[in-house]
């Protein structure tokens, strides 16, 4: 049974573990996530964040455990409900994952037409959001011709042009320039601001010190602390 | 509503050009060679339909026969379900006609001391008695009144030709079939090299919440578009070969009985349907796999 504070809660784990072939990538993870939570999953390389988060958007099926997204249960989810849970998700990839033979727009634009949004709607919708990203006037550039900074505010334009509840961010400024990265930041803070649940899997620090939040840090696939972080440096954190 | 499908699916017909042609080209040669037997049905049925309309039963009769048992025997016939007309032949008339289709061997009558032909009378049957097992119980009925010794309708040539067509049509219908199934693959192959070189792009549609019929629509609207553009080409070159042919069989073979027909409106149709359904079913096939993974 649920109590109320309960079902704030818009992603629950228990005892979840993940194991590939032989090797344990995380280790009866436990956690609950808010709704509208800041949350930064951190820890060293191959801690197990973007395992962590691939289980969520069931990017990799959870080997023990259960996972609840707003509610519904990922082990007990049909086949042909998948898209509908991904629909709750914005996602950005470390490495974008921008399609390179379709344009700004397109790629842009795709996730409109999966959720199949009206056609008259989309290229309002699109511009709008190219232009709050500041890449309104690379509509029909290529990812290819596009710098690491371009592709990632198009990969963030495309993750929150669907208004979904629950961002992931794989190491979003991992590969950027200050002055992007902040950018990128920015951009998450306002999807933040409008309600979204942001979860972002990183290990830089300055980035966790400049925006605060729930901090959630990995080691060796297990959980080893759950901090609040305020916007100040806690040296504490990883 | 189907605008983005068809907007996606030309996209990709264009992206992998090779590919695509390839699968037209495959395509309108399995056409090409499936019509040509569709073609050579439709014409040899139009021959022995000919053939039908043309053909008389001729009943001999005993000899011997009292006009008023003829006139009975006549009544008989023309009483008989699928009879249109009867003419009698006497046997002066049978062997007058003789003489004269013979006349550049008129010798072998000068030894003739008595007529040897019988009377008979020459049947034609109506419209409506064209199958063969009507024009067999139609001739067995005659063969069975009494004053009849014998009835000739060409059964025996005609039914081995019928038999050799029927041959034809077999090896028609199975390599129909053999070509269907062999298209419905090379398509789904087709399909599935443009699925592998777009794999990273399905992905990510699927990780953005695309469902399986979005993204599977392109796909099937492309093998429609290969059908339909393989049996285009395969009907062209059809009639393309028809045009040269046909004026040369048409003078060396038919004699004016019949003229050699292009497939109907209803029969173009047929094909490029059945064409489409080729395309559309080795998407299927292919996407079935593929997004199984």
């Amino acid at each position: 049974m649920m109590d109320a504070g309960e079902k704030s809660f818009i992603i629950r784990m228990f005892h979840v573990h993940h194991n590939f072939g032989p090797k344990k990538a995380l280790i009866d993870i436990t956690l609950d996530i808010a709704k509208n939570e800041f949350v930064f999953i951190s820890g060293p390389s191959g801690a197990g964040k973007t395992t962590l988060l691939k289980l969520l958007y069931l990017g990799e099926p959870v080997s023990e455990g259960q996972v609840l997204i707003d509610g519904i249960n990922l082990a007990r989810i049909p086949r042909k409900k998948i898209p509908i849970l991904r629909r709750k998700f914005g996602i950005i990839f470390q490495d974008y994952k921008l399609i390179p033979t379709k344009s700004v727009y397109d790629n842009v634009a795709l996730v409109l037409e999966a959720v199949g949004a009206k056609r008259r709607f989309i290229p309002k919708k699109v511009k709008s959001i190219l232009r709050s990203v500041g890449m309104e006037d690379r509509l029909k550039s290529f990812p290819p011709s596009l710098s690491g900074g371009e592709q990632q505010r198009i990969a963030v334009a495309r993750a929150i042009i669907g208004d979904p509840k629950i961002i992931l961010a794989d190491e979003p400024t991992g590969s950027l320039d200050d002055e992007s990265a902040e950018a990128i930041l920015d951009l998450l803070k306002g999807a933040h601001i409008r309600g979204a649940t942001v979860i972002i899997a990183t290990h830089d620090k300055a980035l966790m010190r400049k925006t605060g939040g729930h901090v959630l840090t990995l080691r060796q696939g297990r959980i080893e602390s759950s901090a609040f972080l305020e916007k100040q440096y806690d040296d504490a954190i990883y | 509503m189907m605008m983005p499908f068809i907007k996606r699916a030309i996209d990709d017909i264009l992206q992998n050009r090779f590919l695509n042609f390839v699968t037209i080209i495959t395509i309108a040669l399995a056409i090409l060679i499936a019509s040509a037997f569709i073609l050579f049905f439709v014409n040899t049925s139009e021959i022995i339909d000919s053939w039908k309309r043309g053909l008389r039963i001729m009943a001999y009769l005993k000899p011997g026969i009292h006009n008023t048992d003829l006139d009975q025997l006549k009544r008989t016939i023309q009483s008989l379900d699928g009879v249109h007309s009867l003419r009698f032949i006497s046997k002066q008339e049978a062997l007058d006609r003789l003489k004269d289709q013979m006349q550049h061997h008129s010798s072998l009558f000068d030894n003739l001391t008595e007529n040897p032909l019988p009377d008979s009378f020459e049947i034609r049957m109506t419209a409506a008695s064209g199958s063969w097992q009507k024009i067999d119980s139609l001739a067995n009925q005659i063969e069975s009144l009494n004053p009849i010794e014998e009835v000739q309708y060409g059964r025996r040539w005609i039914g081995r030709f019928i038999r050799i067509i029927s041959l034809f049509r077999m090896a028609g219908y199975a390599m129909g079939v053999l070509f269907f199934t062999a298209s419905i693959f090379i398509v789904a192959n087709t399909i599935r090299l443009v699925i592998y070189s777009r794999r990273e792009e399905v992905e990510i549609m699927r990780l953005v919440g695309a469902t399986d019929s979005f993204i599977k629509m392109p796909f099937y609207i492309e093998g429609l578009v290969q059908g339909a553009l393989g049996a285009a080409i395969g009907l062209v070159m059809l009639s393309i070969s028809f045009y040269f042919v046909s004026s040369n069989i048409e003078q060396g073979f038919s004699a004016g009985l019949f003229r050699l027909q292009f497939l109907s409106p209803k029969i173009i149709g047929g094909i490029l349907l059945s064409s489409m359904l080729v395309g559309w079913l080795g998407c299927y096939v292919s996407l079935k796999q593929f997004l199984k993974t």
